[in-house]
């Protein structure tokens, strides 16, 4: 039995190096473009949201939660009525990164695994995309935290 | 009938014939440029089932049953049904199964599995055992989606060498009775069954790469069998190499002084308009091979617009797990001879 690793692994290399020259290339200028108009865009309806808020009684400080409800609210919107995913398409991180993102990382799951029940469906998968943005989030505050109080004392 | 090793990997047979085959496919498929070969398609992925799982499980049924129907042969002459899909567990085979009650002999193969079983079955009934045996394959490109990937409403930018997985399914009646023997018809000559070859691709956003060496092994070696070249052949068809892991495929043998280009084509690369229907590297899956060839191809051929083709299905074998562990992708590709008579 000759393992094919030990045969020819200079064959192997040739190969790859062959296969990235001749791969097709990520359009990388159009997709920063899009990004950054899409993402862009999110914001300023999320800015809009805040003002309204603003407008009514509230101050900048106080808006920022009640604009983040409407927001998440309007990412699992567009992902229930199936438009959120064309919007990431072509925003790529632009349509990832702002909130509204994040409700699709949630809402998305949990619209996919209905079919296999509440508990072990739902419940179980809800957060198998946003689970390593959460777990690795809150550590990193910790950290940001915990260096916060050491430098800059109490208060 | 009978069956004669030709080499270390192929097997030649005599007398074995497709009586009947049977294409069945999604809203997408339809509409691509091979749509009006298809003997049904569905009007939605899900046509009113419950789940993907179960959807994907009825289009295997459906072209199943619709080869049967095609040969005018009662379900119970069917002596063994050889079929696969991408599912874990085999789902969608062993779930179909349930319904059809015939001897089942589920494969897996990952994309390759419909040549496997084709081959398979060939070989089975050149060597005097079961009469016919049904060859089918099939997937649901958001059941596969479920399992491989991320889930449906998830936005996510593809990569430019992504491959769509094809919503669709493909089933071959072959036969040895001798009802059958003569003129006319579209015989199956022989079988090469592929190795696994690895060398060393580790995107799973870009099986193309991975499997190009596998399809290159395996018609090779079929060529080196036969004692065959290139142009014995009116078209050679990979399963799911995609736009990308053709011209691949075409540079390894270039590399070796082979002129492959005119005669070489892919199912997944056929199955679907490239530019128009935005499926980025082509389309892939089990059911992609079946489907375009119990489709398109085995069309072609009954119109005596082919001669002779070396259908190469090609599988990806990894798992996410095996991906998640940083584990390169094997690949494996089996090539059957099919020849117009």
């Amino acid at each position: 039995m000759a393992s094919q690793a030990k045969q020819g692994s200079q064959k192997m290399q040739e190969y790859q190096d062959m296969a990235s020259q001749m791969r097709p290339r990520k359009p990388l200028l159009k997709n920063a473009l899009w990004a950054f108009f899409v993402g862009g865009l999110i914001s300023e309806v999320g800015q809009g949201v805040e003002w309204f808020f603003m407008q009514h009684g509230l101050s900048a400080k106080e808006a920022t939660p009640p604009m983040t409800v409407v927001m998440i609210g309007l990412g699992a919107l567009l992902t229930g009525l199936g438009w959120y995913d064309r919007v990431v398409k072509h925003g790529g991180m632009g349509g990832s990164l702002p909130i509204t993102g994040f409700a699709n990382s949630m809402v998305a799951p949990a619209m996919e695994f209905r079919t296999e029940g509440l508990v072990l469906g739902v419940g179980a998968k809800l957060f198998t995309v946003a689970g390593p943005v959460l777990a690795y989030g809150l550590a990193a505050a910790f950290v940001v935290g915990l260096l916060r109080l050491l430098i800059t004392g109490g208060a | 009938m009978a069956v004669t090793r030709l080499g270390p990997s192929t097997y030649q047979f005599e007398n074995i014939r497709i009586l009947a085959a049977a294409a069945v496919g999604g809203p997408k498929e339809g509409e691509g440029p091979l749509g009006a070969y298809f003997d049904s398609i569905w009007p939605s992925e899900l046509k009113d089932h419950a789940s993907f799982e179960v959807a994907e499980r009825h289009l295997l049924l459906e072209a199943q049953d619709l080869a049967v129907k095609k040969a005018a042969v009662p379900w119970e002459s069917i002596d063994m049904v050889m079929s696969g899909d991408l599912l874990d567990q085999l789902a969608s085979t062993n779930f179909a199964g349930r319904e059809h009650q015939r001897p089942l002999v589920g494969l897996f193969a990952a994309c390759a599995v419909f040549t496997e079983a084709l081959g398979l079955g060939a070989m089975a009934i050149a060597s005097g055992g079961p009469r016919n045996v049904l060859a089918a394959a099939a997937s649901h490109h958001m059941a596969a989606e479920r399992q491989f990937r991320f889930p449906i409403e998830l936005g996510y930018q593809r990569t430019p060498t992504a491959a769509w997985t094809a919503t669709a399914a493909g089933a071959c009646l072959v036969s040895g009775s001798d009802a059958v023997a003569g003129e006319g018809g579209v015989s199956v000559e022989s079988v090469t069954f592929g190795r696994v070859v690895d060398w060393g691709s580790k995107d799973p956003n870009d099986m193309g790469t991975a499997m190009a060496p596998a399809a290159y092994d395996t018609i090779c070696r079929h060529f080196e069998d036969t004692g065959r070249s290139i142009e014995d052949y009116d078209q050679i068809y990979t399963g799911d190499l995609g736009v990308f892991g053709v011209r691949l495929l075409s540079a390894l043998a270039q590399k070796d002084g082979k002129h492959w280009d005119e005669r070489l084509d892919d199912c997944g690369r056929a199955l679907y308009a490239i530019d128009k229907q935005d499926v980025h590297n082509g389309g892939s899956g089990a059911g992609c091979s079946a489907s375009v060839f119990s489709g398109f191809i085995y069309n072609r051929l009954v119109k005596k617009d082919l001669q002779r083709v070396l259908l190469v299905a090609t599988g990806a074998l990894f798992s996410p797990t095996t991906y998640q562990q940083g584990e390169s992708i094997p690949s494996i590709a089996h090539a059957v001879s099919v020849r117009r008579l």
